[in-house]
């Protein structure tokens, strides 16, 4: 598969938006098998499968090495690629020095 | 806690076969009565097992998924309805422990892990059955924002005779939403279930809420993640769970239909000897073998992480289903009659089984998240 499961190198603070967008549709096209641009809001279009939404969670997790809290299931940041861009660059930048991970502590 | 974690794993697994060998024999009564007796229900609970894969710091042993597998696959190869308060416990626990806040989890999850506390899991209505989208149950925020109002009716609950809280699916302002709901709480009604094809001792109930008040902070995640996320996680740990069951329920048989057809002589030779016998014997002994490499293969991605290997669970859980039910099916062609008798431990696991290729996403389900999984990585390039 295209999309590995390693985090990316420099996804962390900084990285580009353009270089995550372009990963997020990259994965989303692969998983929802059709060509998904950065602003289509694939909950409404009705592409998605009662399991994506975990999915979808444990990619951004892995991907860039963050964690989702339920403090961040605002479903809006889930929407498109560009709102999920936003959620990591705020998650890698502000959040990375205290991330802590569900039951580790 | 001072033992490590392996040695509380190695100790709890040990625990589930004992507690299975002395449930051996027993089973069968409670399977007539249709109930697990209170004081077995309790020992079992507080042996720690029904949520031992939380962390310590939850009070909880920190067992691996492969641990965890072995303790269900000791229970179910005994007793479904034992493996089922494992399975629904966990389940609820596995939510609380990825979708509660810090001051949820706090609250719940260490109770949950001593098992001082039972939970059910309550999302199947008459409207709602493998689309639980449809689910009709409401969550109305009510006295200012807080508390909630739950409202509606819910089906084939597992141990919903027994359970203290039950973790509801319903819905607010149209959205999904889950939430805890202590059974002891005004509105709340349970009908016993009894007579079903399978499962009978699983203390299984409909209920009834009828406007029951819960304080705010019983929702676990904000509405509109109540199905995608929550009930979600526990399915997917539910479903591996009955995976592990099932996995004992198809050894089981095989161990009985082996013994029978290797000592039961008709017309001068053993049942064995019939070439027909043999095929079946060797056909559900493979599958069982298959259902357990499977189960481990998902205990293994699952292992790698939070939200691993939700898609290795559905294929254990459907390979392991079919087995069991296979085995439950030939172990009782090859006992005959005595398959049949009323106490026959591979007729009640015939029937046990039929009910694990319904529950926790119906066979055909699994084949639709797993074909839709094939054609993602063989169909990219057409
Ligand atoms: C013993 C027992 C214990 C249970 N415990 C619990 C519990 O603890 N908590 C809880 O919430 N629920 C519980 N349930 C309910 C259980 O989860 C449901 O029975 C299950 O989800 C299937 O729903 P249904 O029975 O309404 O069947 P339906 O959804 O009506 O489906 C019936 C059949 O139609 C087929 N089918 C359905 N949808 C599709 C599809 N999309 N594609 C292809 N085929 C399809 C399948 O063959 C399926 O078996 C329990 C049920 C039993 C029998």
């Amino acid at each position: 598969m295209s999309h590995g499961s390693e985090p990316i190198a420099d996804a962390a603070p900084g990285a580009g938006a353009e270089q995550i967008t372009e990963e997020i549709t990259g994965f989303l096209t692969d998983a929802l098998r059709r060509p998904i641009g950065p602003d289509d809001d694939y909950f409404e279009l009705g592409l998605v499968d009662s399991l994506f939404a975990l999915e979808l969670v444990t990619y951004v997790e892995q991907r860039f090495a963050l964690t989702v809290e339920v403090e961040d299931l605002d479903l809006d940041s889930f929407r498109t690629a560009h709102r999920l861009t936003e959620f990591v660059r705020r998650k890698t930048g502000a959040d990375a020095g205290r991330r802590t991970h569900v039951g580790d502590h | 806690m001072s033992a490590t974690t392996e040695t509380a794993g190695a100790r709890l697994v040990a625990a589930a076969a004992g507690f299975a060998a002395a449930s051996r024999d027993a089973a069968a009564d409670w399977d007539r009565e249709g109930r697990v007796p209170d004081g077995v229900r309790r020992d079992l609970a507080a042996t720690g097992l029904l949520a031992a894969d939380l962390p310590p710091a939850y009070g909880g042993a920190g067992l691996t998924p492969a641990e965890v597998g072995e303790a269900a696959a000791h229970l179910g190869g005994v007793c479904s309805a034992l493996r089922g308060l494992l399975t629904v416990q966990s389940m609820v626990a596995a939510a609380l422990a990825r979708w509660g806040t810090r001051g949820q989890r706090a609250h719940w999850l260490p109770a949950l892990a001593e098992g001082t506390l039972t939970a059910g899991f309550a999302a199947t209505e008459e409207g709602a059955g493998s689309a639980l989208g449809e689910v009709e149950t409401t969550v109305d925020e009510t006295a200012g924002g807080a508390a909630l109002t739950v409202t509606g009716r819910k089906k084939w609950i597992t141990f919903g005779q027994d359970a203290d809280v039950l973790l509801v699916l319903g819905r607010t302002g149209g959205k999904p939403a889950a939430v805890l709901v202590e059974t002891d709480r005004p509105g709340v009604t349970r009908e016993p279930v009894r007579g079903q094809l399978g499962m009978r001792a699983a203390g299984i109930a409909h209920l009834t809420l009828d406007a029951v008040r819960v304080p705010a902070d019983h929702r676990i995640a904000p509405p509109g993640a109540g199905l995608s996320h929550v009930a979600a996680t526990a399915l997917d740990h539910g479903r591996f769970t009955v995976a592990w069951g099932c996995v004992g329920m198809a050894e089981a048989c095989v161990a009985d239909a082996a013994a029978h057809a290797a000592t039961r002589v008709q017309g001068g030779v053993p049942l064995g000897g019939h070439q027909a016998v043999g095929a079946l014997l060797a056909r559900i002994a493979v599958d069982a073998a298959a259902a357990r490499e499977l189960a481990a293969r998902a205990a293994r991605f699952r292992a790698g992480g939070q939200g691993r290997g939700v898609t290795e669970t559905i294929v254990a859980k459907y390979a392991a289903a079919d087995a069991a039910a296979r085995a439950g099916r030939d172990a009782v062609q090859i006992l005959g009659a005595a398959g049949c008798a009323s106490d026959s431990r591979v007729g009640r696991h015939y029937r046990d089984a039929k009910i694990m290729e319904i529950i926790e996403g119906a066979q055909q389900v699994s084949e639709l998240h797993i074909a839709a999984h094939v054609m993602r990585r063989f169909g990219a390039g057409a």
